[in-house]
């Protein structure tokens, strides 16, 4: 354990060092925001394309820090009944009959009771308040570009109070401020305003040696040859022209497949076959089977022999 | 450490200069954050000023441009230069290389030699346009009519259906309303409260050619481009010819025609061949991701010369339809009596528009104007116009 219990990381090495201890590789340009985040205590925003481990970084972050992940994640039309809590009108209207074979009821109790914690569903915004263990949540908001603008305009509330105020209930304050992480795919510009709040973060796809490491860490099957072909065949298949590129995870998944192949090496059949597991678009499919991938290969056994 | 502040002071209007919204509680903050991390590794101090200064992918590569040049003058902790130059060589380099355009504009009206100038002037114009002459064979004082009418030009690009609930007295009933309005009244149905999908205007993405062949519509089309932008709300903008460029803020900038001036003034350096299949594959792969969500109505405008592969073109505008509500080809070109869509551009793209009509005169925008608020909320409604 490199971080103690509740608090913040001494200074960027310790918190390179304890996500690290999570099997989540933070270079400096990473790091830096991410300690900048938890010393002002303001939320970290950070985009990049899609699997290049954004989510990721807020999962290291809650075991790194030992404390609960708390996830929203976001999609067109998300509201408040979904975001931070909603009554369970079923449960109320059940209490409701039951009472009502009850004599002598009280009615100003009975709508007291009804409106209590009891008939609460808490959704992810308002857990992240009510968190009530000695360090505070990591509350992660989940490709927010996905959200609507009038949600963005919720959430810029949200984030610079930590309230939420329930008509019946009154408002409730966190007592201690969650570690907030927003990512986004970057589909769309989210507003200045909100990001402005954030220390910013731009993450790119990993460079061949980061990728390296994290395939060596995360499939721990793959030979190390494999492991270096694998992960240069996937660097320089980025470079192609392609409508979507392969993210992290797609390495890690071909990486897995291979290994399940019993593959110590790259080649061209085998690439073929397993194709499917990089790209998910049949045009970059068809793009670049055949004699692309041969030239992709090629130039990938340079990069990994280097 | 005083150095230190006034060096970050000086390095954060280095950056507004350079066109980046930098505030000075971000700069507070990075103060207080450089004391933390130390200044020890160049590095470290360039993360921290980029995570606190910056919140846009786009200024990135501006930020990285002036810290270099900033810091690698003169060190991180000693100050004694001529801050102005300073400021200058920034915002000359920053510009120059990640393609900012200019802060201060001076409006070229008297020097120009081509008739742009005439545009720039603005002044009012007399003429009546006819609204069934060619664009291709309108005079400058029609083309300055028409400028106006098209900037002016009101649109409504019908209305698509969002995923977020609103009350409404008529549609489904809202259960969750009923419950918690009901709840309070012993559970008996009293009000039945209803609700419905909000609506929101439909997105519109515009693509137009701008090659030689072009030249004597590009013009026109383009006021037409920057009047729908301004217009219709959730608009974005393309120029192609060999190469694509998007557009979209400097056509829908509020301030006056000097954007669209600019424009056309530099529609000269565009000129050229037509790939369409190139400029939509780059559409498809670089912009495709962030500008059609929600399925927008695609506007191609071209007379569909395309001197690409045929091949590249069939298979991207296969890929654009598939993710827009309506593809629409607009093709000055047709309006002649005598055209018949033989090049092998066009006879690829028949294939797959939803709507191939003309834009050659007034009459044909009002036309399109009409059909486009007519449009079915469905992808790709039944009825074509070819």
């Amino acid at each position: 354990m490199t971080l103690g219990p509740g608090s913040a990381p001494a200074s960027v090495d310790a918190l390179q060092q304890a996500l690290a201890e999570e099997q989540y590789i933070a270079e400096r340009a990473l790091a830096v925001p991410i300690y900048l985040a938890l010393r002002l205590k303001r939320p970290l925003f950070l985009e990049g394309e899609a699997g290049v481990g954004k989510t990721e970084v807020a999962k290291a972050l809650a075991a790194a820090l030992h404390t609960s992940l708390i996830r929203l994640q976001c999609y067109e039309g998300l509201d408040v009944s979904h975001a931070v809590y909603e009554w369970n009108y079923p449960r109320q209207l059940l209490e409701i009959r039951l009472l009502e074979t009850t004599p002598d009821l009280d009615r100003t109790a009975v709508a007291r009771e009804l409106f209590t914690e009891t008939f609460l569903i808490k959704r992810p915004l308002l857990r992240a308040l009510e968190e009530t263990g000695d360090r505070p949540p990591v509350l992660l908001i989940d490709e927010i570009d996905r959200a609507d603008e009038e949600f963005e305009g919720y959430l810029l509330e949200f984030l610079s109070d930590f309230q939420v105020t329930i008509p019946e209930l009154g408002t409730i304050r966190a007592s201690q401020p969650p570690v907030v992480v927003v990512t986004s795919n970057r589909t769309r510009e989210v507003h200045d305003a909100l990001k402005r709040r954030c220390v910013y973060s731009w993450i790119p796809y990993p460079d061949f040696e980061k990728e390296l490491t994290i395939v060596t860490s995360k499939v721990p099957g793959a030979s190390a040859r494999l492991a270096r072909e694998v992960t240069a065949f996937v660097q320089e298949l980025r470079t192609a022209d392609l409508y979507k590129s392969a993210g992290i995870s797609e390495t890690l998944d071909w990486a897995a497949a291979l290994v399940a192949l019993d593959r110590e090496v790259l080649d061209a059949d085998v690439i073929e076959e397993t194709l499917g597991l990089l790209l998910k678009n049949q045009e970059d499919i068809d793009s670049v089977r055949g004699e692309r991938i041969q030239t992709l290969l090629a130039r990938a056994m340079d990069l990994a022999a280097r | 450490m005083t150095a230190l502040v006034t060096n970050l002071l000086l390095f954060g209007r280095v950056l507004r200069a350079a066109g980046l919204q930098v505030h000075h509680g971000r700069l507070v903050d990075a103060i207080r954050a450089l004391e933390w991390t130390g200044v020890g590794s160049r590095n470290d101090v360039r993360a921290v000023l980029r995570a606190l200064l910056v919140h846009r992918h786009d200024d990135l590569a501006i930020f990285d441009e002036a810290f270099d040049l900033f810091f690698r003058a003169h060190g991180s902790s000693e100050l004694n230069l001529p801050l102005f130059s300073l400021g200058e060589r920034a915002r000359v380099v920053a510009k120059r290389e990640a393609g900012v355009p200019p802060r201060v504009e001076v409006e070229d009206i008297a020097g120009g030699t081509s008739s742009a100038a005439a545009f720039a002037v603005g002044a009012y114009s007399p003429v009546e346009v006819s609204r069934s002459k060619d664009f291709g064979e309108f005079t400058a004082g029609e083309l300055e009519a028409a400028r106006r009418l098209l900037l002016r030009m009101p649109w409504d690009p019908g209305l698509r259906r969002t995923r977020r609930w609103e009350r409404a007295t008529q549609g489904p009933i809202d259960l969750r309303r009923i419950l918690r309005r009901n709840v309070m009244r012993g559970g008996a149905l009293v009000d039945l409260p209803r609700r419905v999908r909000r609506e929101a205007p439909r997105p519109i993405v515009v693509l137009a050619d701008v090659s030689g062949s072009m030249d004597r519509y590009s013009r026109v089309l383009l006021y037409f481009a920057c009047g729908l932008a301004r217009s219709a709300g959730h608009v974005e903008s393309f120029l192609f010819a060999t190469r694509l460029t998007r557009v979209t803020r400097r056509v829908a900038a509020p301030g006056g025609h000097r954007a669209v001036t600019r424009l056309v003034r530099e529609l000269q350096d565009w000129g050229g061949g037509t790939r369409i299949g190139e400029a939509l594959r780059t559409f498809n792969t670089t912009w495709a991701r962030r500008v059609m969500r929600h399925g927008p109505v695609v506007l191609i405008v071209s007379d569909g010369w395309d001197r690409g592969d045929p091949a590249l073109l069939d298979r991207e505008l296969a890929r654009v339809r598939r993710s827009c509500a309506r593809l629409i080809w607009l093709n000055p070109l047709l309006g002649s009596a005598r055209y018949e869509p033989l090049t092998r551009g066009m006879q690829m793209a028949l294939q797959h528009v939803d709507d191939f009509l003309p834009v050659h005169n007034l009459t044909s925008v009002e036309r399109l104007a009409t059909h486009l608020r007519r449009l079915p909320q469905g992808r790709h409604g039944t009825h074509r116009h070819v």
